[in-house]
């Protein structure tokens, strides 16, 4: 194990950390921005720490194509490569096969897909993925596991969950450098809690450092994917980080944290921001929409960020989608505003002020109190009181 | 804006001089490089990385007005307050000029009596000078080049006088509707024909001008036929104003106009090159020229410039130019620009523009030290002798030139 995981404050589920990694110490709950191919478009080593990200995810499947592991392993790891000085973490590089390329297929030996590079069949097991990450040097690294559709139902869920239990031994097995990376499993079971509480019950025997909630985030409906949440994190250690795979929207963070989950990716922010769209405390910002051409304010009139100091949504509607400029803004404004719900997360847990903050984050994005059901359930299990930024005739007291 | 020449090259008519614009930090010496841009922020520079460049070199920005047709209104930018506040760069100068040669290209065939036509992302757009100097008033730019008719050098005589007639209406028109303040810089044309470009700088020279901006350029002529065209203009003008060319941007072409006693330079050579994938490696300094700027990391550098996707640097870990204090320089190396490049990562062109707009800073450093030591023709005589010498060598070639 090369992870320390030491909780600061608690509210109810809610949990505050220091995520002592070999690179950097986190402080959790956290948002991981995705820097696919070795870097977070459009943003440099140096804005990344700026904007005070503290762990960013590699896609594998993506940089063993190019530059390929072996490549980074030679060049010193991924962290040299890049010049990042903080945490890493690598996907398994099953997913993005999976989600990637049709022709797909999965056999208890590993999974065998098209190489987009030549067509020719390639084949990617548990070992490999496991020796391709401990190639890459991330901090965190993420056991390959069989990846269905939490939309697909039957049997087939029940295969891929008792399928990625097995393979976890052999990701273990596989694991060279357990010292200096931590591998963490994924617990899988589709929306059927029989099967959660199997496969969660499976990893926690194997005492591995940190835990993973795979399989959601894929268009289930929101009622089903906190109740899966808030299995997950109920019936796993109090001592080990809980990452939701996936999970980027500001309100499912909010959510998930509350439930006791500590860690979270998604392309979405630098994503959306590419195509114009900034997060803000009310929801998002469309800067490509034509009102914004001439509207004088920043952003978000409540950011500190670079880009909300210096810049009118009038300028920046018409960088966006066209020019190189406007997806850096963006981008960077978005990552800013989910390091800023991360540190809010953290510090206002631990200052015991959580539920305060959750009602003050429902009501800006919900101002008629129009809080959907889903969320309003998730916070009666989570033992936060929303009451006050529920009712229709809301004052504006938090 | 204020201007003087400070230094004259003995022999010929380079100069180097100080130009002061109200917000910068500093005075800018001269011979100098106005940064280009896209919507008046470098194309990939963003504002927090621009202090990394450079200071006060890098402080002058060159933007076209048309840019903003995609999408802001002058109104608007005028109720942001102008260039240097919407752009969030208070101590930044902007120099205004329709014309570039990325985004909007002067279009003569459809440019009439009326107003100068430009082949922008917009389609095309035909400005006239009152159009034009409402955008100036609302931007208020520190410095702006008046509307120019700016035909390549294989159009007819006839109408490349009718081109100089306009240029000089414009001016006119241009100076007679300014109400914005901002230093008028006016527009010399007159094509590859020495008689014309002669009448026009006569003529501009005798308007009210802070300055000139010596237009057609980079439209077709030769090389050769530069110089001549160069100093008819240069030769007439007053020697206390500066001047600016546009669409000189190798090294060579550089040099050739700061031979001619040209001031101010822009930089879509640089923009070109970053998009392509390639960095520059000159040494700035040149070789045994002034020993203060001679950088050791150079040594032993045979190229001029190289192309980043090329095979050979997939594991060179050093970085572009050692010793370079860029902030790609001091932080990333050509395998990791290698790979960027390979994947399409936008970050392979921001570190780029970083690198090379530094470099040429440092170029136009050496420059300056040189006229100033009063070495300059053996400057840009080593210079050119070590370019060539560089670029003749096979090795180099190959791995400059694949793309
Ligand atoms: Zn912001
Ligand atoms: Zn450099």
């Amino acid at each position: 194990m090369a992870l320390r995981f030491e909780i600061l404050g608690r509210f109810n589920r809610a949990r505050a950390a220091n995520l002592v990694l070999p690179h950097h110490v986190c402080q959790t709950p956290l948002f991981m921005p995705v820097g696919t191919q070795g870097t977070i478009k459009g943003l440099t080593t140096n804005q990344l720490e700026e904007i005070g990200c503290q762990i960013i995810l590699g896609n594998t499947y993506h940089l063993a194509l190019r530059p390929t592991s072996e490549l980074i392993d030679e060049l010193g790891g991924l962290h040299k490569f890049m010049n990042w000085p903080r945490a890493l973490l690598t996907d398994s590089g099953g997913f993005q096969m999976v989600s990637l390329l049709h022709l797909a297929d999965i056999t208890e030996k590993g999974v065998t897909f098209q190489s987009p590079v030549d067509g020719k069949p390639m084949f990617l097991t548990p070992e490999e993925s496991i020796q391709i990450q401990n190639r890459i040097g991330a901090d965190i690294i993420m056991a390959l596991d069989d990846v269905v559709k939490t939309t697909i139902t039957g049997p087939r869920i029940e295969e891929a969950m008792y399928r990625t239990l097995r393979w976890i031994d052999r990701c273990i097995a596989a694991h060279k450098r357990p010292n200096e990376q931590n591998l963490f499993g994924i617990v899988q079971g589709g929306l059927d809690p029989v099967l959660r509480d199997i496969c969660v019950r499976g990893l926690v025997d194997r005492n591995l450092p940190g835990y993973a909630i795979g399989g959601l985030a894929g268009g289930e409906d929101k009622d089903s994917f906190w109740r899966v949440v808030a299995q997950c994190t109920a019936a796993l250690p109090e001592d080990k980080p809980r990452y939701v795979m996936g999970v980027g929207y500001p309100l499912d963070i909010v959510v998930c944290s509350a439930l006791g989950a500590d860690m979270y990716d998604c392309v979405y922010p630098t994503r959306t921001a590419r195509f114009g769209t900034a997060l803000v405390p009310e929801g998002v910002l469309r800067l490509k929409n034509k009102v914004m051409a001439d509207d004088t304010r920043p952003i978000d009139p409540t950011c500190d960020c670079m880009v909300c100091k210096n810049y009118s949504r009038a300028y920046i509607h018409c960088l966006v989608t066209v020019d190189a400029m406007g997806s850096q803004l963006v981008s960077y404004h978005n990552l800013y505003y989910m390091m800023k719900l991360s540190r809010d997360l953290h510090s206002s847990i631990i200052q015991g002020k959580f539920p305060e903050f959750v009602c003050k984050f429902l009501q800006r994005m919900f101002p008629e109190g129009d809080v959907p059901e889903w969320v309003c359930n998730a916070m009666e299990v989570a033992g936060i009181d929303i009451s006050s930024c529920c009712a229709p005739f809301v004052s504006s007291q938090g | 804006m204020k201007f003087a020449v400070k230094a004259w090259n003995s022999s010929g008519k380079a100069r180097s001089g100080i130009l002061q614009l109200g917000n910068c930090p500093g005075p800018i010496e001269t011979p100098a490089l106005l940064l280009s841009t896209r919507k008046g922020l470098p194309h990939f520079i963003s504002p927090d990385l621009l202090p990394s460049l450079p200071s006060p070199d890098s402080h002058l920005l060159q933007v076209s007005p048309l840019h903003f047709s995609e999408g802001l209104y002058p109104k608007t930018i005028s109720s942001l307050g102008g260039l240097n506040q919407m752009l969030g760069l208070p101590d930044y100068a902007f120099a205004a000029v329709a014309r570039d040669s990325i985004q909007s290209l002067p279009e003569y065939n459809s440019t009439n009596k009326i107003g100068a036509s430009f082949e922008t992302r917009c389609g095309r757009l035909l400005i006239k000078p009152v159009d034009y100097v409402e955008m100036i008033s609302c931007m208020r730019p520190n410095i702006w080049a008046t509307l120019a008719d700016e035909v390549p050098a294989w159009v007819s005589e006839k109408r490349n006088k009718t081109s100089v007639d306009r240029t000089v209406r414009w001016l006119d028109e241009c100076i007679a509707l300014n109400s914005a303040g901002g230093a008028v810089i006016g527009s010399i044309v007159g094509g590859s024909n020495v008689e014309e470009r002669e009448r026009c700088a006569q003529e501009v020279s005798q308007r009210s001008v802070s300055g000139y901006l010596i237009g057609g350029f980079g439209l077709g002529e030769s090389m050769e036929e530069r110089p001549a065209l160069l100093n008819a203009v240069t030769d007439i003008l007053q020697e206390e104003k500066p001047r600016f060319v546009c669409g000189l941007g190798l090294p060579e072409e550089v040099l050739q106009g700061v031979a001619a006693g040209i001031d101010l330079f822009d930089s879509e050579y640089v923009y070109h090159l970053t998009l392509g994938g390639i960095a520059l490696t000159f040494p700035p300094g040149g070789v045994e020229i002034s020993g203060s700027e001679f950088h050791p990391g150079y040594m032993g550098s045979e190229q001029t410039k190289i192309n980043l996707k090329a095979t050979i640097y997939r594991k060179d870990t050093s970085p572009i130019v050692k010793n370079c204090g860029c902030y790609t320089c001091q932080n990333h190396t050509k395998a990791y620009i290698n790979h960027l490049l390979n994947v399409h990562e936008m970050l392979a062109q921001i570190l780029l523009e970083i690198h090379n707009t530094h470099h040429y800073l440092q170029f136009f450093r050496s420059i300056r030290e040189a006229i100033k030591a009063g070495e300059f023709e053996k400057f840009r005589q080593r210079f050119i002798e070590r370019r060539r010498e560089c670029d003749d060598h096979p090795d180099v070639a190959a791995a400059a030139v694949c793309a």
